[in-house]
């Protein structure tokens, strides 16, 4: 008898087991089907926009909504390489976008080094400010700083963008908390063997600390080159223009011819999706552990 | 985004003749790493700052070189009596309220979703972050092309499931501002999306496997682990959504400059009008600052709502 009820049991346990199993598949199932179609949403405008980019524009006169054309092709990208400015707005945002992250890693984690080993006296109200100057959007200051780039003399140079990149506050609060994780012994043992500061910050910090430079790196380089409102107010010269400034202007020049319209925006999408497509694991993690936006 | 306290040193205090030395040298040393972070910080944050607060009380105008005649509170009084300020400051907030439920709720539920699978979860997360590095004026190209009238992809679906008369989207004063939001999802939905996937690495899995054997179903074991588990990610998911839809900017100049007849001319771009058109530069700062009390305070409420948090945990 308790052999059976026992029996009974299991069996029941058993079948509830595999009713939960049928109920988790179906659940995945409906997951996966929900993601696809989200996926599928996402993608259509990047698609369509290569899609028109690639069709002579007579055809998207004839039939504009339909996507096979029977005559693909590379016209519209032929013409704007031919103008030749978006060569010139690639390389205005690459150098831009490149000096701005190497100048903000450089003096970022210095300033993060100095704050989280180095007990220098009044580091603690230094940090404070710059912890205060995480609360100040850039945007909030384009007014009095035109102002100050205009006295200068430096509106429509490359400086005008890179110089106010470099003093980021999240940069360094990223650094010091990364440094902070580095046990201090390994300064406290150089120092004993009279390395400086700098060395300890050269040589024993700044290998250790590759995720916080990669994250600092790639976020001030993928900040500065989609940043459109300072370089549409500082860069007004064609020949200086970064490649969203430019873009800006190519619906104007261009009216209805919607394939060098799209050429142009696949072409401005195009490099950081590679980018992304190259480090997406340093780029995920930065963001996981970081929030910078 | 969380700030560490620094630890005191007991030898901070140390006294005699070595220790004296060694602590100077340290601070010198300290004080040489930190300046080339300090001057670029002070001329190009802290200065524009104070200057832009001094500029905000003054007449000033690009017309002419220095700050003008003194203007006192006229320029802010100006402003927060200007229907054009607050019409702005009324388009800001209502881009904000449009777009930030979708981009955190869409996005934790595909977090949510992604989380699940058992492989091929780099695919979504390419698929959803991959707008996010567009840049805006790229996004903008392609989404006015969207949404043209009549040719547009979207209207030719519209009429392929019977509505033949849908609204110009971009130039219809009551579909502009939803069209450049629902592009807005599209563009930086990924960016959350990220985020909460991260959150989600973080419960452990057997808080799961333990609710199975009670008999909990997916839908439960989401309602009652999985969201309230992600409780802190979505504090920090919302703040910086809400943070980053008050600076609206780059989408509407680009799709609708601000239009059709003004309606949905965000802040930054009234600053932008004002400052650069009209050249009153004072006046411009004096809303710009106006604008900054307003993060400012998006910023304050997360702090003390998140150090609240962080002590009851």
């Amino acid at each position: 008898m308790t052999a059976i009820t026992a029996g009974r049991r299991r069996a029941a346990a058993h079948a509830g087991k595999r009713t939960t199993d049928w109920r988790a598949r179906y659940f995945n199932w409906f997951c996966a089907g929900v993601l696809l179609v989200f996926a599928a949403i996402w993608v259509i405008p990047l698609l369509w926009a290569l899609d028109t980019s690639l069709k002579p524009d007579a055809v998207i006169a004839a039939q504009p909504t339909s996507w096979w054309s029977g005559a693909w092709t590379l016209h519209a990208y032929q013409l704007l390489f031919n103008l030749g400015n978006i060569q010139t707005w690639y390389l205005n945002s690459f150098i831009i976008a490149l000096l701005s992250a190497v100048f903000a890693v450089v003096a970022c984690s210095m300033a993060g080094f100095a704050i989280a080993r180095t007990r220098f006296t009044g580091r603690r109200v230094i940090y404070g400010l710059i912890a205060a100057g995480l609360l100040i959007p850039p945007q909030v200051l384009i007014v009095p700083m035109f102002n100050e780039f205009n006295f200068a003399h430096l509106l429509n140079t490359y400086w005008v963008q890179v110089l106010p990149a470099v003093a980021v506050p999240i940069a360094v609060v990223i650094f010091v908390a990364f440094f902070n994780g580095i046990p201090d012994e390994l300064a406290q043992a150089a120092r004993v063997d009279g390395a400086s500061w700098w060395r300890i910050y050269r040589r024993i910090y700044m290998p250790l600390s590759k995720p916080a430079i990669s994250a600092v790196f790639i976020f001030t380089f993928v900040w500065k080159w989609n940043d459109f409102l300072w370089p549409l107010l500082t860069l007004t010269n064609t020949r200086i223009m970064t490649l969203p400034v430019g873009l800006s202007q190519v619906s104007s020049a261009f009216g209805i011819m919607y394939a060098e319209i799209m050429a142009s925006a696949v072409l401005g999408a195009l490099p950081l999706i590679v980018v992304f497509l190259l480090f997406q694991r340093q780029i995920v993690e930065g963001i996981a552990t970081t929030g910078i936006k | 985004m969380s700030i560490q306290t620094i630890p005191v040193y007991a030898d901070e205090r140390a006294t005699g003749t070595t220790g004296a030395t060694k602590r100077r040298d340290e601070s010198r040393s300290g004080w040489g790493l930190t300046a080339p972070f300090l001057i670029f910080y002070v001329l190009f944050l802290v200065g524009p700052t104070v200057y832009g607060i001094v500029m905000s009380f003054f007449n000033s105008s690009l017309e002419h070189s220095g700050l003008g005649g003194f203007a006192g509170p006229d320029n802010y009084t100006q402003a927060l009596t200007s229907s054009d300020f607050w019409q702005s400051m009324w388009h800001t907030v209502l881009f904000t309220l449009m777009t930030t439920p979708p981009l955190v709720a869409i996005a934790l539920l595909l977090a949510i979703f992604t989380d699940r699978l058992a492989r091929g979860r780099w695919f979504f997360r390419l698929i959803f972050f991959a707008p996010y590095v567009v840049p805006s004026a790229a996004m903008a190209l392609i989404w006015t092309w969207l949404y043209t009238p009549q040719i547009g992809l979207w209207d030719s679906w519209l009429s392929a499931v019977g509505i033949s008369n849908p609204p110009n989207w971009l130039a219809d004063p009551s579909w502009a501002m939803a069209s450049v939001a629902l592009a807005t999802v599209w563009w930086t939905l990924g960016f959350n999306f990220v985020l909460y996937l991260a959150g989600l690495q973080e419960i452990p899995r057997n808080l799961y496997e333990a609710a199975a054997v009670d008999g909990a179903s997916r839908w439960h074991q989401m309602r009652r682990i999985t969201i309230p588990l992600l409780n802190r990610t979505t504090a920090l998911v919302l703040v910086l959504q809400i943070i980053a839809s008050l600076k609206i900017f780059d989408q509407i100049f680009l799709m609708t400059s601000g239009g059709p007849n003004y309606s949905t001319r965000p802040l930054l771009e009234y600053v932008y009008d004002i400052g650069f058109t009209d050249f009153r530069t004072g006046y411009a700062a004096a809303a710009s600052m106006l604008y900054f009390l307003l993060i400012l305070a998006v910023s304050l409420v997360w702090f003390f709502v998140s150090r609240h948090q962080q002590k009851g945990a």
